[in-house]
C-alpha cells in the first residue's frame, strides 16, 4: 500500500491496524470512500423550484430535498438570518427556534384570513383527555379557572385602592 | 388529500393538503396503509426542535403502495407494497457506500449533521411525511422494500424504524456473552432494545421507567427485569447496588430529550430550553456504567447543548456509540428474526386511530394514556 511506503520512515507504523477495531464496527463497513472526499457519483440534482435554505457547512443543497413550507413572513426572515450562520452557532439555532413561535402566530392569522377559526381544544386532543384523563382535565380546568378568578380580584382590589 | 397539519407546540389536526408530486427523477408516490406515531415524533410535536414549520406533515414510519414512479426508478414498481425506511438514503454518497444510512450527505441540505428523515422538520431537511393519504419517497430504489409476502403489515410497519432502532442499540453496546445491559426508557424502542439485547447474548437485562404500565408490559415482552426509578432515591445507587456495586456493562439511553426524572434538566431542557432537551436518561447512563463499559445512544436530542456529566466519560472510560439506526442496512436479518420468531413487533400496537383523530392520537400517546405502548394511524383511503 502507497501509505505504508509513505510511512516507512515511521517505525511500526499501521502493526496494530484492524478493521474489526474501527471503533463503530460493526456499524460502518470500512470502504475507504471517505478519503475520496464529496467526489462521489453524484445523483441527479432536483430542480429548486421552492426557497431552500442550506446549512452553510456544505457548499450546495443536497441532491434531493423537501419542498414544503418554503420560509415565508416574518418568521422566513428570521430563518434567513439563521442561516447565515452554522449549525455549531447559537445564532443559528436560537433564531430558528424563535422563528417557529413566531410561525405560531403567523398559522394563526393565516387560518382566520381563510375564515378558518382553530379549535384549539381539539388540536391539543382533549376529547382524548376527556375520554381517558378526566379527572386530570377536571383538575386542570378547575386551578385554571381559581387562578383567572383570583387574578381577577386582585387586579379589582388595586384598582379600586388606586381609586 | 388527508394529511396530519403541526400548528404548533402540542396542536395538530388532520386537514387538506394538495397532493405531492414527483420532483425528482428518482421519486416514488406512495400511497399511505398505515403510519404510526412515534417517540421521536414528540420531541417535534412539543416544539423541542428547531425549524419544525406550522404547516408540515410529521410521519416517518410508514408502509404503503406505490402509486406513480419518476423516469429514473428502476427496480420498483406501481402497485409494489412496499415498507420505507425511515431515514432518505442516496446510495451514493461515501456514508451510504459503508452503510451509514442514517447519515446520507445527499438528502439534508438544511444540516449537515443528520441525513433527510421523513416528516421530520426542515432541520432533517423538509420532507412532508407519512401520516397522510400521500407521501413523496426520493431514491425510491435505494430505501423502499418490498414487503414479503408472508410477513403482517404490523410487522412491517415497525420494521421502519421501531426494530431496527432497538436492534442497533443493543449492537452498539457490543454486548459479550454474560453482559449485564440496562435499558433507560420503556417505549416502543427500549423495549425492542431489550428484546433485542438477548440475541446478543446478554446475561441480564433490567429496563429503567417511571409508568407502570410499560413496566409491566415490557417485563413480560421481553422477559426482563424492570423498575420504576420513582420508587428509588437515586437510580444510579440503585442499579449499582443491584450489580454487586459494579455498575452495568452496558448502557443504553432509549429516552432522548422529553426525560423526565431531574427537576434540572427537566426546567432547564425542556422548559427553559437553554440545553437541547432533558439529559437526564444519559446522565444515569453515564454514571451506572461499569469503568471501561460501553453507553449506547438511540435517545434523540436536539442540535444544541445538553449537560452530561462528560468528566465521568473520561475517568471512567467510557465509550459512547450513537446513531440514527441504519434502517436498510439491518433490514435482512430483522425479516430472518421476525420469521423465526426471535422477535414480534406487532405484539407492541396497542392503538390504532383513524388519521381524522391524529390530534387525539397524539395526545394519547404523548400524556402516556389508555395504556398506550405504540398507535397506528390508518388514513380514510386505506379503511375502505
Ligand atoms: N436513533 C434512532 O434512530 C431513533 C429511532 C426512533 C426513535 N428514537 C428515539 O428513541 C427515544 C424513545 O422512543 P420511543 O418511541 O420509545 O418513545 P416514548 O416516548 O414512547 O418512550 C420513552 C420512554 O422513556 C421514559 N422515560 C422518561 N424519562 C426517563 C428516564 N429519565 N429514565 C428512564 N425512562 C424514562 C418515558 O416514560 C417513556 O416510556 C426517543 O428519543 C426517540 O426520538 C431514535
Ligand atoms: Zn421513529
Ligand atoms: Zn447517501
Amino acid at each position: 500500500m502507497d501509505l505504508e511506503k509513505k510511512f516507512s520512515h515511521i517505525k511500526g507504523w499501521g502493526v496494530d491496524a484492524d478493521p474489526d477495531n474501527e471503533p463503530t464496527y460493526p456499524m460502518k463497513k470500512y470502504t475507504g470512500d471517505d478519503h475520496q472526499r464529496l467526489n462521489w457519483d453524484r445523483p441527479v440534482q432536483q430542480t429548486l423550484t421552492a426557497e431552500v435554505l442550506h446549512s452553510n457547512e456544505r457548499p450546495e443543497v443536497s441532491a434531493v430535498f423537501g419542498t414544503t413550507c418554503p420560509p415565508s413572513g416574518w418568521s422566513g426572515k428570521i430563518r434567513r438570518y439563521a442561516f447565515k450562520h452554522s449549525e455549531s452557532s447559537y445564532l443559528h439555532w436560537l433564531p430558528l427556534l424563535l422563528a417557529d413561535r413566531v410561525n405560531v402566530v403567523e398559522g394563526i392569522a393565516d387560518d382566520l384570513r381563510k375564515g378558518h377559526i382553530p379549535n384549539i381544544f381539539a388540536e391539543k386532543g382533549w376529547k382524548a383527555e376527556w375520554k381517558y384523563n378526566r379527572t386530570g382535565l377536571i383538575k386542570k380546568v378547575t386551578v385554571a379557572a381559581l387562578v383567572t378568578t383570583a387574578a381577577v380580584l386582585i387586579t379589582k382590589k388595586l384598582t379600586a385602592k388606586k381609586r | 388529500m388527508l394529511a396530519m397539519n403541526y400548528r404548533g407546540p402540542f396542536r395538530v389536526r388532520a386537514e387538506q393538503k394538495p397532493e405531492p408530486e414527483i420532483e425528482h427523477p428518482e421519486d416514488a408516490i406512495v400511497r399511505v396503509l398505515r403510519s404510526c406515531i412515534c417517540g421521536s415524533d414528540l420531541h417535534l410535536y412539543h416544539g423541542l426542535v428547531p425549524d419544525t414549520r406550522v404547516g408540515s406533515t410529521f410521519g416517518h414510519e410508514f408502509i404503503g403502495i406505490v402509486e406513480a414512479v419518476g423516469p429514473g426508478v428502476q427496480k420498483l414498481k406501481v402497485g409494489d407494497k412496499v415498507l420505507v425506511p425511515f431515514n432518505i438514503a442516496c446510495g451514493k454518497c461515501a456514508f451510504c457506500k459503508q452503510e451509514l444510512y442514517g447519515n446520507c450527505h445527499e438528502s439534508n441540505p438544511e444540516a449537515t449533521a443528520v441525513g433527510g428523515i421523513f416528516g421530520y422538520s426542515h432541520t432533517a431537511g423538509g420532507f412532508d411525511g407519512g401520516q397522510a393519504e400521500y407521501v413523496r419517497v426520493p431514491y425510491a430504489d435505494v430505501g423502499p422494500l418490498v414487503i414479503p409476502e408472508d410477513m403482517h403489515p404490523d410487522d412491517a410497519v415497525l420494521l421502519t424504524d421501531v426494530v431496527p432502532t432497538g436492534y442497533q442499540a443493543a449492537e452498539m453496546g457490543g454486548i459479550k456473552k454474560g453482559d449485564t445491559v440496562v435499558v433507560f426508557g420503556a417505549g416502543p424502542v427500549g423495549i425492542m432494545a431489550a428484546k433485542c439485547a438477548w440475541l446478543f447474548g446478554a446475561g441480564r437485562v433490567i429496563v429503567i421507567d417511571h409508568i407502570e404500565y410499560r413496566l409491566d408490559f415490557v417485563r413480560n415482552y421481553a422477559q426482563c427485569e424492570a423498575y420504576n426509578f420513582r420508587s428509588m432515591t437515586d437510580p444510579v445507587v440503585f442499579l449499582k447496588k443491584i450489580t454487586d456495586w459494579f455498575g452495568a456493562d452496558v448502557c443504553i439511553d432509549a429516552v432522548g430529550s422529553d426525560a423526565a426524572g431531574n427537576a434540572m434538566q427537566t426546567i432547564t431542557g425542556r422548559k427553559m430550553m437553554l440545553q437541547a432537551g432533558s439529559a437526564t436518561a444519559l446522565h444515569w447512563a453515564i454514571n451506572s456504567v461499569k469503568k471501561g463499559g460501553i453507553v449506547s445512544i438511540v435517545g434523540v436530542y436536539g442540535p444544541t447543548d445538553n449537560l452530561v456529566p462528560i468528566g465521568n466519560v473520561v475517568n471512567k472510560g467510557i465509550t459512547i456509540r450513537a446513531n440514527q439506526a441504519s434502517v436498510k442496512r439491518l433490514l435482512p436479518r430483522l425479516i430472518e428474526h421476525v420469521r423465526s420468531g426471535y422477535i414480534d413487533p406487532k405484539a407492541i400496537v396497542s392503538h390504532r386511530i383513524p388519521l381524522e383523530e391524529v390530534a387525539d392520537a397524539y395526545h394519547i400517546f404523548s400524556a402516556k394514556l389508555d395504556n398506550c405502548i405504540k398507535p397506528i394511524l390508518i388514513p380514510p383511503s386505506a379503511r375502505q
